[in-house]
């Protein structure tokens, strides 16, 4: 049904294409990040470093715009909650930019370290992640809470890939100490894809709130086991 | 805002997430806990003439909180405000079937007794009803028609009502000259306190600011608040944001059906019914 007021309905459009830009944003700096970690691309990485600015300066726009909202239109109900969920969006988008930066920062380190070999887990990460991003973003700007569920349940083989990261991280340490340097960026790149891949899921959560009015469970999948993991033995 | 994420403290504790995406438990749909109802209606028909202005309403009052109601024009809200307090009883053809209970009785039954029901359940209404008589007759009439009390104990009584409506000191001087010399604000409060001068259970609150400044519209919120713990009060509202400022629980109304009752917080952040959710947010044709 028409909504009375038709600036009012332009004005959460216009909300709406401001989080969906941020997220087109957000996406490609974690795919350009990882295909910079990977093909070892030093001068991509940079790129990535320096497009943040512009996602921090869309998170400032839709704080101001979702606050002069609350202030002028009152919301309530279903545009209360949308206006909210962008509000938290927002920031969550922010946060996976400035992971996304950091694991382009690290690449441009690790690009002149030794060459630890396998970087298969971290694309399939990175893949992984961007869809659930894109999914949850797509889910906000579709309204679709259905999407919204299926991403959040969704994040298990992230975590995964995450705990098998950890473990051959840990193998290249004990094997020679000269690649603890890499090895150690590598294992802060993989957690920063992981909570790439929890704010994907937060996105997601939210979205499905603001559609449905109803929080998801608190309890997700969830196979991080790299807590698991005995310490390396000393050696002898 | 930009950091940094590769710091000793996050490394060490891979097990952090970010907040997970509520809100503050404000979808929690027990929210405030409702009291016993003091008027429980149940199946409420109410007829202007052939017309059926009110279908089935089953709707509880709890004690001593305010159940605002909203909805478009027309749809039955003031309707039922009426007929709490039988004020229909005064016009011939309309007539209410069902039940309204308050303290076992059902006060819709044509044997009761309207003079004590009204005592029990005062109204106020939209536009200030002053008397053309002095602010304290204004009060002591309305007293003398259920009661009869010694001089120093109606002085009292005056008193007291005054100061529950906030209106006390700002006429304890002038108690003897004209009501009709009161701001509006003011004639509204001097009719809330005539209400609750005979000491009633229940309020109605038939949308007793649309005719006042906003200042004043605060100060009559701030005392339904107060009043509500002395008094179960029902308020009829156009404007939504007074019921989410006023209401401990909400009920939408249209076409004549109850369509939605809900505690305010769930009301207007997450409501149930689709049609309340439109009417909410402004999508009603």
């Amino acid at each position: 049904m028409d909504r009375i007021v038709k600036s009012y309905e332009e004005e959460l459009k216009r909300l709406r294409e401001l989080i969906a830009r941020m997220g087109g944003l957000a996406e490609r700096q974690v795919a350009d990040s990882a295909y910079a970690l990977v093909r070892r691309d030093a001068e991509l990485a940079s790129e990535v470093v320096g497009r943040d600015k512009p996602i921090d300066a869309l998170e400032r726009e839709v704080d101001a715009y979702c606050v002069r909202l609350l202030a002028l239109r009152q919301p309530m109900a279903s545009d209360l909650r949308f206006i909210i969920a962008a509000l938290k969006i927002s920031q969550d988008i922010e946060r996976i930019g400035d992971y996304a930066r950091n694991v382009a920062k690290r690449s441009i380190i690790i690009a002149s370290q030794p060459f630890l070999g396998g970087v298969n887990g971290f694309q399939w990460m990175a893949q992984l992640v961007q869809r659930n991003l894109k999914d949850s973003i797509d889910a906000f700007v579709r309204d679709d809470a259905d999407l919204a569920e299926r991403v959040w349940a969704a994040d298990a083989p992230v975590d995964d890939i995450y705990t098998g990261i950890f473990r051959e991280m840990l193998t290249h340490m004990m094997e020679d100490p000269r690649n603890i340097t890499a090895a150690t960026h590598m294992l802060f790149i993989a957690k920063n894809f992981e909570r790439i891949g929890d704010h994907a899921t937060n996105i997601a959560e939210t979205v499905h709130y603001a559609v449905r009015g109803a929080v998801l469970p608190e309890d997700r999948p969830k196979a991080d086991v790299s807590l698991d993991v005995p310490p390396p033995a000393p050696t002898a | 805002m930009a950091n940094d994420t590769g710091t000793i403290a996050q490394a060490t504790t891979p097990e952090t997430r970010p907040s997970a995406g509520s809100f503050g438990g404000m979808t929690a749909r027990s929210g405030a806990a409702m009291n016993s109802a003091r008027i429980a209606i149940r199946s409420l028909d109410f007829y202007y003439g052939s017309n059926k202005a009110l279908k089935g309403i089953s709707l509880d009052l709890p004690d001593r909180q305010v159940t605002g109601m909203i909805g478009p024009s027309g749809c039955g809200k003031s309707t039922l405000l009426r007929v709490l307090n039988r004020m229909y009883s005064l016009y011939p053809g309309q007539r209410a079937e069902g039940e309204v209970m308050l303290d076992g009785q059902n006060i819709i039954a044509p044997d009761i007794d309207l003079n004590a029901l009204r005592a029990k359940v005062g109204m106020v209404f939209q536009k200030p009803t002053p008397f053309p008589m002095s602010i304290h007759e204004n009060i002591a009439f309305g007293i003398r028609l259920h009661e009869t009390l010694p001089r120093a104990e109606m002085e009292e009584r005056v008193e007291w009502a005054l100061t529950r409506a906030a209106l006390w000191p700002e006429v304890k001087d002038r108690l003897h000259s004209s009501a009709m010399g009161l701001s509006g604000g003011q004639q509204q409060r001097l009719c809330i306190a005539r209400s609750i001068a005979v000491r009633p259970e229940v309020m109605l609150f038939d949308e007793p600011t649309s005719a006042l400044d906003p200042i004043s519209t605060l100060k009559i919120e701030e005392l339904i608040d107060e009043l509500k713990q002395d008094f179960t009060i029902a308020i009829v509202t156009h404007n939504m944001q007074q019921a989410a400022r006023c209401a401990d629980q909400v009920a939408f109304f249209y076409l004549g059906e109850l369509v939605e009752v809900a505690p305010a917080g769930e009301m207007f952040t997450a409501p149930r019914q689709k049609r309340t959710q439109e009417y909410i947010t402004g999508r009603f044709g």
